[in-house]
C-alpha cells in the first residue's frame, strides 16, 4: 500500500463532519500556521515540497504563490478551481463529498499564507449536491471558530464562499472562472496581466484547484521536505487518479507517483485489470485533453522502460510517443473499442465547450466534428485523414486560452497513432459494422 | 436585444404578478449578494438565475430574465448574455423531469448510446424532446465528473450510475410516482450560505 496523506482516513465514518475529522488530526495545521508560522516560511514550505498544480498544467504551487502582488491597501482572493469539467476526472468531487473539511482546513492555511481574506469555491453546477456538502462543512467551520472573525483568536480573519456554476467547461480554465465568477460568460481573458498581478475584481488572486490546496495541510504539519520525499523527482506527493473505462474497478485512486502504469492497471490494489478479461487497446492518461496512446506506449517508453505515473515519465517521448499527466483522468480502452468514434465523441466535447471567441477554435473544433462524424457514417474521404491534422495544426497555439490545443491533441495523438484505422473506415466502410477487427490495425 | 424589450412588454399583468421570488428565495438572493465586495452584486447572477430557474417553472422565459435582471439591478442584456451561454439554464420550458445522460468517452464506452435508445423507446420520445404529458425530457449531455459510475445520468441534483436497462426501468418509474419537478437546486437552494 503506497503512502496516502489526502485518502487517508476517508474510510472513517463521520470523516464528513468536523467532529470526526478533527478527532484524526484535522484542522492541525490552521492552529500551527496560525499560531506558530509567518505567512512566508508557508509559502517556503510549500516551494520545497515540489508540490505542482494538481488541476493540469502541473505547475509548481509554491512559485505561483510567490507570484502573488501585494500592494498596499488592496484586497488579495484565493479561488478554488473546482470546475472539475475535463473528461475522465472526478477526482475533486469525490474528495469533496468525502472529506469537504480537508478543503476548508487547507484553504484557511493557504490564504494565510497568502494574505487573502476572502476566497470562494468555484464549483460546477451539476455537482451541486457537493456544494450543499461544502457549505454544511463551512457552517459548522465557523461555528468553531475556524472561520470568520480572528480565527481560534489570531489576528486572521476569513470567509470562505461557495459558487456554483451553470455549465461550461470552458470555467475551468482560471481566467473564465474569474470572469464567471464577476457573473459574467465564461470568456478567456488575454493574458497578461495574469490573476496573480489582475485577477477576481481586478484584484491579485491565486487560483489552485482542490487538490493541490487539499495537499497543504500534510506540507504545514509535515514540512516541505516530508512531501518532497515521496514520489519520485520532480514528481513529489500523491496524486489523485480518476479512472475509468474499461475496468474492473473504476475510481479515485491517490497513488504515490513513481508506480509504473501497468501496475495501476493491472493490480488489484488499483483498477484491478481489464473488464472481461479482454487486452488494452489504448489508454487517455490525463483527461480527455491529453494525447491517447496505444498500449504498447503506455505501458513501455520509446527507450523501453516501464513508463511511471508521473509526470516525467508520462511525457516522456514527447508527443511522438508519449502523453501527459494532466488532471490524472485516466480512462482505459479495450480491444473492441472504435478509437475513432471515441475521437468523435471528444471531438464532439470540444465543440460544444467551445466559448467562440477565437475563430480557429470555434470553427476548427466545428469541422473536426463534422469530419469525424462523416467518416464515421461511411462518407470520408481518403483526404479527410489529412484535413483533419491540417485543422488541428491551425488550431494548435492560435487561440487565446488553451482549450484549443486541447482540442488539436487528442486529433493528432489518435491519427498518429491510429492512422490504419481512419484509412479503414474510410476505405472500407462496410467492414466496420464489427469494431472488433480494428484490434489488427493497431500500429 | 429587441427580442427581450418586445418580451417583456408582451406579458400581461397576470403573468407579471406570478414573476416574484417568494420570501424564501428573496432572502437567499440577499445573502448571497452578502458574498461578494460592495458594488460587485453582478456575481451573484449564476446562482440566482438557478433559483429563479428552480421558482419559475424549471425554465428562464424573458419576462423571468428581465425579473432577475431589477433585482440584480443589471440590464436584462446581460441577464440574456449569460443565461443563453451556460447549458443548465433552459431558454425552453422542459419535461418535469430532465433526464441527462452523459454521452463522453467513460460512459460511451460503457453504453451510454444504449441507454439513450432504451429511454427514446420506452418513452416514445426523442432525444431533446418531452413526454405529452410534459413529465420527461430526454437530453444527451457532456461529461458530468462522474465516469467512474459510468454510464450514467442526472436528473435534478441526483446521479443515477452504473445504469443497466433495469435500472432505467426504476428510475423512470420512480421518478413517475414522485411526480414533481425537477431542477439542479431541488435540493433546498433556499438553506443555501
Ligand atoms: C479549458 C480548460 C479547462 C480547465 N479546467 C480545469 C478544471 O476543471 N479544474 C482545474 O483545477 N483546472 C482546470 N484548468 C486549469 C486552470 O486553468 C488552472 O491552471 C488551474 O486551476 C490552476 O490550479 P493548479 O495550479 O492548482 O492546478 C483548465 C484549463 C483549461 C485551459
Ligand atoms: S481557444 Fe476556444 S475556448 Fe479558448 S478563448 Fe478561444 S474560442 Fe474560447
Ligand atoms: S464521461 Fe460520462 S460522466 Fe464523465
Amino acid at each position: 500500500m503506497g503512502k496516502k496523506i489526502l485518502l487517508e482516513h476517508v474510510n472513517v465514518p463521520g470523516i464528513n463532519t468536523l467532529e470526526v475529522y478533527r478527532q484524526n488530526g484535522g484542522y492541525a495545521s490552521v492552529e500551527k500556521s496560525l499560531k506558530t508560522m509567518a505567512p512566508e516560511v508557508i509559502v517556503e514550505e510549500v516551494k520545497k515540497s515540489g508540490l505542482r498544480g494538481r488541476g493540469g498544467a502541473g505547475f509548481p504551487t509554491g512559485m505561483k504563490w510567490s507570484f502573488l502582488a501585494k500592494p498596499e491597501g488592496v484586497e488579495r482572493y484565493l479561488v478554488v478551481n473546482a470546475d472539475e469539467s475535463e473528461p475522465g476526472t472526478f477526482k475533486d468531487r469525490y474528495l469533496m463529498e468525502k472529506i469537504p473539511h480537508i478543503l476548508i482546513e487547507g484553504m484557511i492555511t493557504s490564504s494565510f499564507a497568502l494574505g487573502a481574506k476572502t476566497s470562494y469555491i468555484y464549483i460546477r453546477g451539476e455537482y451541486f449536491y457537493v456544494a450543499r456538502i461544502l457549505e454544511a462543512a463551512i457552517e459548522e467551520a465557523y461555528a468553531a471558530g475556524l472561520l470568520g472573525k480572528n480565527i481560534l483568536g489570531t489576528n486572521f480573519s476569513h470567509d470562505v464562499f461557495v459558487q456554483i456554476g451553470a455549465g461550461a467547461y470552458i470555467c475551468g480554465e482560471e481566467t473564465a472562472l474569474l470572469e464567471s465568477l464577476e457573473g459574467k460568460r465564461g470568456n478567456p481573458r488575454i493574458k497578461p496581466p495574469f490573476p496573480a498581478i489582475a485577477g477576481l475584481y481586478g484584484c491579485p488572486t491565486v487560483v489552485n484547484n482542490v487538490e493541490t490546496i487539499a495537499a497543504v495541510p500534510y506540507i504545514v504539519m509535515n514540512g516541505g521536505d516530508a512531501y518532497a520525499k515521496i514520489g519520485i523527482g520532480r514528481s513529489t506527493g500523491t496524486k489523485l487518479i480518476s479512472a475509468s473505462g474499461h475496468i474492473n474497478k473504476p475510481g479515485v485512486y491517490e497513488i504515490e507517483m513513481g508506480i509504473t502504469v501497468e501496475d495501476f492497471i493491472y493490480s488489484d490494489e488499483y483498477c484491478g485489470g481489464i473488464l472481461n478479461g479482454k487486452k488494452l487497446k489504448a489508454v487517455v492518461a490525463g483527461g480527455s485533453s491529453v494525447p491517447i496512446l496505444p498500449a504498447g506506449f503506455i505501458l513501455t517508453t520509446e527507450k523501453g522502460e516501464p513508463r511511471l505515473m508521473t509526470y516525467e515519465s508520462l511525457s516522456d517521448g514527447g508527443f511522438v510517443s508519449g502523453t501527459s499527466m494532466g488532471s490524472g483522468g485516466f480512462i482505459v480502452y479495450d480491444e473492441t473499442t472504435s478509437i475513432v468514434k471515441n475521437l468523435y465523441t471528444f471531438a464532439r466535447f470540444y465543440h460544444h465547450e467551445s466559448c467562440g471567441q477565437c475563430s480557429p477554435c470555434r470553427e476548427g473544433t466545428g469541422w473536426m466534428e463534422k469530419i469525424l462524424h462523416r467518416i464515421l457514417e461511411g462518407h470520408g474521404k481518403p483526404s479527410d485523414i489529412d484535413l483533419l491534422w491540417d485543422i488541428q495544426r491551425k488550431i494548435e497555439g492560435n487561440t487565446i486560452c488553451p482549450l484549443g490545443d486541447a482540442a488539436a491533441w487528442p486529433v493528432a495523438s489518435a491519427i498518429r497513432h491510429f492512422r490504419a484505422e481512419f484509412e479503414e473506415y474510410i476505405n472500407h466502410p462496410e467492414r466496420i459494422t464489427d469494431v472488433k477487427h480494428l484490434q489488427e490495425l493497431v500500429s | 436585444m429587441s427580442n427581450q424589450v418586445s418580451g417583456a412588454q408582451a406579458f400581461d399583468k397576470t403573468q407579471r404578478a406570478k414573476i416574484v421570488f417568494s420570501d424564501e428565495a428573496l432572502k437567499t438572493v440577499q445573502k448571497i449578494i452578502t458574498r461578494y465586495p460592495e458594488g460587485k452584486h453582478k456575481s451573484a447572477l449564476l446562482p440566482v438565475l438557478h433559483i429563479a430557474q428552480a421558482e419559475f417553472g424549471g425554465w428562464l422565459s424573458p419576462e423571468t430574465m428581465d425579473y432577475v435582471a431589477s433585482v440584480l439591478k443589471i440590464k436584462p442584456i446581460e441577464v440574456f448574455e449569460v443565461a443563453s451561454f451556460y447549458s443548465m439554464y433552459n431558454l425552453k420550458p422542459v419535461g418535469k423531469c430532465n433526464l441527462e445522460v452523459c454521452r463522453t468517452s467513460s460512459c460511451w464506452s460503457r453504453g451510454s448510446e444504449d441507454i439513450v435508445k432504451y429511454l427514446e423507446k420506452k418513452l416514445g420520445v426523442k432525444v431533446g424532446e418531452t413526454t405529452s404529458d410534459g413529465m420527461f425530457t430526454i437530453k444527451t449531455v457532456e461529461c458530468l465528473g462522474s465516469c467512474g459510475g459510468a454510464p450514467m445520468l442526472q436528473c435534478g441534483s441526483s446521479f443515477h450510475e452504473n445504469l443497466t436497462l433495469e435500472k432505467v426501468d426504476t428510475i423512470v418509474e420512480n421518478y413517475r410516482m414522485e411526480g414533481k419537478q425537477k431542477s439542479y437546486t431541488d435540493l433546498d437552494y433556499k438553506n443555501t450560505l
